[in-house]
């Protein structure tokens, strides 16, 4: 298996006091589906934003190492390296003063990237990527913030889709969202990891056992087990995993 | 029922007594602003007609004419105004809520608050001895920018607190698209609290049309037709006041309608604001 | 940028990382913030500069005149003695009245809007309210010499020396034009600044408090009294921040003040504000020490609505913080 991304020794912090993640190691593989999973507070969403440094956003800091395809993260240029590591939120955040249309085509347009002959096919491709485009095409000129919140987030998956990255990292994805919107989006990781590398957090199992390849699970800010996820959801090594996944604590 | 005594008695009636005051008071406060509308409007209706707006002001004793001056100065002035007021007050209020470190922000939001307080009449007198002492006289330039000078701690204030609004997860979402931050404060934060500070922009627009204390020695005004930023210039507020005190009573007169114009002219204002901050977007 | 400053894995790093940064997108950062804090900078330095400049430019009176120049009684430009004690008496005794009478009614108005009022009422009444505070100072002057100015001179000073005029007070020939015009004009003009910030201090008191004292027993009046006593300090802020206004309101006084420099009992007394000084006599001050001595008024003036100002916003401040807090 070909591994994207080597996180080695990593430590982060938040605002020097709280020592979020301990001595994480882990490499992610390429074009398949990652989750993390663990109880709350014990620094998955922590660990999927040092990845595309959105910790440093809110303070955070970190040592140690993580390397995307060979290059060091830290020496890379936060927003050229986010145009990689593309990111989804918990809540669906799209802009609300811009049109759908606009909301796909930001990262473009802001980026530079202003021809419309150029942005309208991957505005359209990005939204069929991510299911949408029936549900819009005719509406491409309304605001964002009209769709239902299963939309909403569809819409975030397409915008982020839109800048071509190669690893998008799911931050609870489906938990602002109803059941049937929960399984569009499922659906909607399966197809994508053709393509991409995603890692996805999640609080619940049955999510992480359905998408994901491999699992990682993460307590008190440590990893505790990483393996493929039949193994971890049928045998797993950790006591502490085993406790988890059965609904013992969390 | 036995407790409902003396005091129970009392402390209803003391209870009524007090809304009803409250009420009273509530009324009472709003009977001047009846009345100035009023006066404003009937008197100032009485000589409005189209040569007010296109005419020049008439030599002393002669009546009729109008205020075309006056109208075209009170625009360029909040033209210079604004100008100057709402790029320094918008870029301040951003660093104030995206950038500031805690103190120095402290200290800059303490000024600005400040600033807002300062009399109108002392911002004239430094735009007096800053500007107008200078070029040795009196210029549309001195007035724009003491009404800038007052125009900046509104701004501020509502710039900051409306890109407070703005929720972290749209800047997040911004910065993971790999859009710099300059770009996501300017394009999309901004773009989401520019109601809001369109609102406050444009509260400083028409209080800057409104003010008069900071002209007097500053754009000071002027009986002829000027569009000259370095010369003295007319305003309504100017106009209202030299005719308020003058002696006849055709310039009496056309003191009131300058003043409906002015009202007029500040309604448009914010009517043109509602307009264009009108969302571009159909909403279900 | 911020963020970039904070990630700093070791020290060993430091100088590698900020080397490796591409420049093309950090640049846009760097200048950004740095242009934004030059604004900021310049929003603070404009105060200071404001001061400096009406110090300098007033250097001349003050180096004549020093202490006298508050405490001497005649202000006499053609014999260029400056002594600015009438006018300050003036303006604190026209600013103090007007609050006496608008304080109680702004009370009263922010207490019907914020606690009494149904909700279709109280947002047309706040802007009503709102309304007052957006009209042009000139035009209140406007309205105060043709409405207001002769409605005393024929009503409301011939009743007051008729029936009270054996007070001190009220006591003169009934002109119209002085300092009883100018406060009602003021306690018009400060009535709304009093009256929102009120209404704001008087929401912000949590629903408990009242729902406590309701559950006690208590009136609505008496539950009103309890929250009007936890929000005394917010409500002493807005009285400052109306006296500050009031000190300082230009147009209106001017128009209707009658412009006389004069320590005299009487509300029928014309008399002179710091303010209206500085409008009236500023473009016929022809000597440099006349312009001088109107700087250094200017420079008064700002400096007691910078200290009341400052001490009301602490005390909103104050305020608000105590029920985030709580």
């Amino acid at each position: 298996m070909e591994n994207i991304i080597s996180v080695k020794n990593l430590n982060a912090y938040y605002e020097k006091k709280s020592h979020v993640l301990k001595n994480v190691n882990i490499d992610i593989p390429r074009n398949k589906v990652l989750a993390i999973i663990g109880p709350s507070g014990c620094g998955k969403s922590t660990f999927i934003r040092c990845l595309n440094r959105m910790h440093e956003v809110v303070g955070g800091t970190i040592t140690g190492s993580i390397e995307l395809e060979g290059e060091d993260l830290m020496k890379t240029d936060p927003v050229l390296l986010r145009k990689k590591v593309g990111m989804v939120f918990q809540k669906p955040n799209p802009f609300p003063t811009m049109s759908i249309y606009n909301n796909v085509a930001a990262g473009l347009k802001l980026n530079g990237t202003r021809n419309k002959k150029t942005v309208a096919p991957i505005v359209e491709k990005s939204l069929k990527q991510a299911a949408l485009w029936d549900e819009v095409k005719d509406s491409l000129d309304i605001s964002g913030i009209n769709l239902s919140g299963g939309q909403q987030q569809r819409l975030c998956i397409a915008r982020t889709l839109a800048v071509d990255p190669n690893v998008i990292l799911m931050d609870e994805p489906a938990s602002a969202l109803d059941p049937i919107s929960t399984s569009k989006i499922e659906d909607l990781i399966f197809e994508l990891k053709n393509d991409y590398t995603i890692v996805i957090v999640t609080h619940n199992m049955q999510q992480a056992a359905r998408v994901s390849d491999y699992t990682a699970f993460f307590y008190m800010g440590e990893l505790v087990e990483f393996s493929e996820t039949r193994k971890m959801f049928t045998s797993p090594d950790n006591k502490k995993t085993e406790d988890y996944i059965s609904g013992r604590f969390g | 029922m036995k407790e409902k005594g003396f005091f129970y008695y009392r402390k209803k009636a003391v209870n009524y007594l007090m809304i009803f005051l409250s009420f009273a008071a509530a009324l009472a406060a709003i009977i001047p602003l009846a009345f100035i509308f009023y006066y404003t409007v009937s008197k100032g209706a009485q000589y409005l007609n189209l040569s007010f707006f296109t005419q020049m002001p008439k030599p002393v004793g002669e009546t009729g004419g109008g205020m075309a001056n006056a109208i075209v100065g009170t625009l360029i002035l909040i033209g210079i105004g604004g100008g100057i007021g709402v790029p320094v007050g918008i870029m301040t209020g951003i660093y104030l809520s995206e950038f500031g470190n805690k103190k120095f922000a402290a200290v800059v939001r303490f000024m600005a608050d400040i600033l807002s307080g300062v009399p109108s009449i002392v911002v004239g007198v430094v735009a007096y001895t800053l500007i107008v002492v200078p070029m040795k006289h009196f210029s549309a330039l001195a007035g724009g920018v003491a009404l800038a000078i007052l125009m900046i701690p509104t701004v501020t204030r509502t710039t900051e607190e409306m890109i407070k609004l703005v929720p972290q997860s749209i800047r997040e979402a911004g910065l993971a698209l790999g859009i710099p931050k300059w770009k996501t404060t300017l394009m999309i934060v901004l773009r989401t609290a520019w109601k809001g500070i369109a609102t406050g922009v444009l509260l400083g627009l028409s209080r800057a049309a409104g003010e008069t204390a900071p002209l007097l020695f500053t754009a000071l005004g002027n009986r002829f037709w000027s569009t000259s930023i370095g010369q003295p210039i007319a305003s309504l507020t100017v106009y209202i006041y030299d005719y308020a005190k003058s002696p006849f009573e055709d310039w009496n007169n056309q003191a009131w309608t300058a003043a409906l114009v002015l009202i007029l002219l500040i309604a448009l204002l914010s009517l043109l604001f509602k307009i264009i901050t009108r969302s571009k977007y159909k909403t279900n | 940028m911020k963020f970039n400053r904070n990630v700093l894995p070791n020290k060993e790093e430091k100088k590698g990382l900020f080397k490796k940064i591409h420049l093309s997108n950090n640049i846009g950062d760097f200048v950004f913030e740095r242009l934004t804090l030059l604004f900021a900078v310049s929003v603070f330095l404009l105060v200071l500069l404001m001061g400096y400049e009406m110090y300098q430019s007033s250097k001349l009176s003050i180096d004549k005149f020093g202490l006298s120049f508050l405490s001497g009684s005649t202000w006499d430009p053609v014999k260029e003695i400056f002594g600015a004690l009438p006018i300050i008496y003036g303006t604190i005794v026209s600013s103090v009245l007007a609050l006496a009478i608008a304080l109680p009614l702004s009370i009263g108005v922010a207490v019907f809007l914020a606690e009494l009022a149904p909700s279709w009422l109280e947002k047309p009444l706040s802007f009503l309210v709102e309304l007052l505070a957006g009209i042009p100072s000139v035009v209140y002057g406007l309205w105060g010499v043709f409405v207001l100015v002769p409605w005393i001179r024929d009503y409301v000073e011939p009743y007051l020396s008729d029936k009270l005029g054996f007070l001190p007070f009220f006591n003169g020939a009934p002109y119209g034009f002085g300092l009883l015009a100018a406060v009602i004009i003021l306690s018009v003009m400060v009535l709304p600044i009093i009256t929102s910030i009120t209404r704001d201090v008087l929401k912000s008191v949590p629903a408990a408090q009242r729902e406590a004292a309701l559950a006690l027993g208590a009136t609505r009046w008496q539950a009103i009294k309890i929250v009007l006593a936890d929000s005394r300090s917010g409500i002493l802020g807005a009285t400052m921040l109306g006296l500050g206004r009031a000190i300082g309101e230009t147009m209106a006084v001017t128009m209707v003040i009658g412009n006389r420099a004069l320590i005299s009992p009487s509300l029928f007394d014309p008399s002179y504000t710091m303010a209206s000084v500085i409008a009236n006599e500023f473009t016929e001050a022809t000597s440099e020490l006349y312009l001088s001595s109107l700087v250094e008024l200017a420079l008064v003036l700002f400096v007691i609505t910078i200290i009341i100002n400052g001490l009301a916003r602490l005390l909103v401040w104050s305020m608000d913080r105590k029920w985030r807090r709580g």
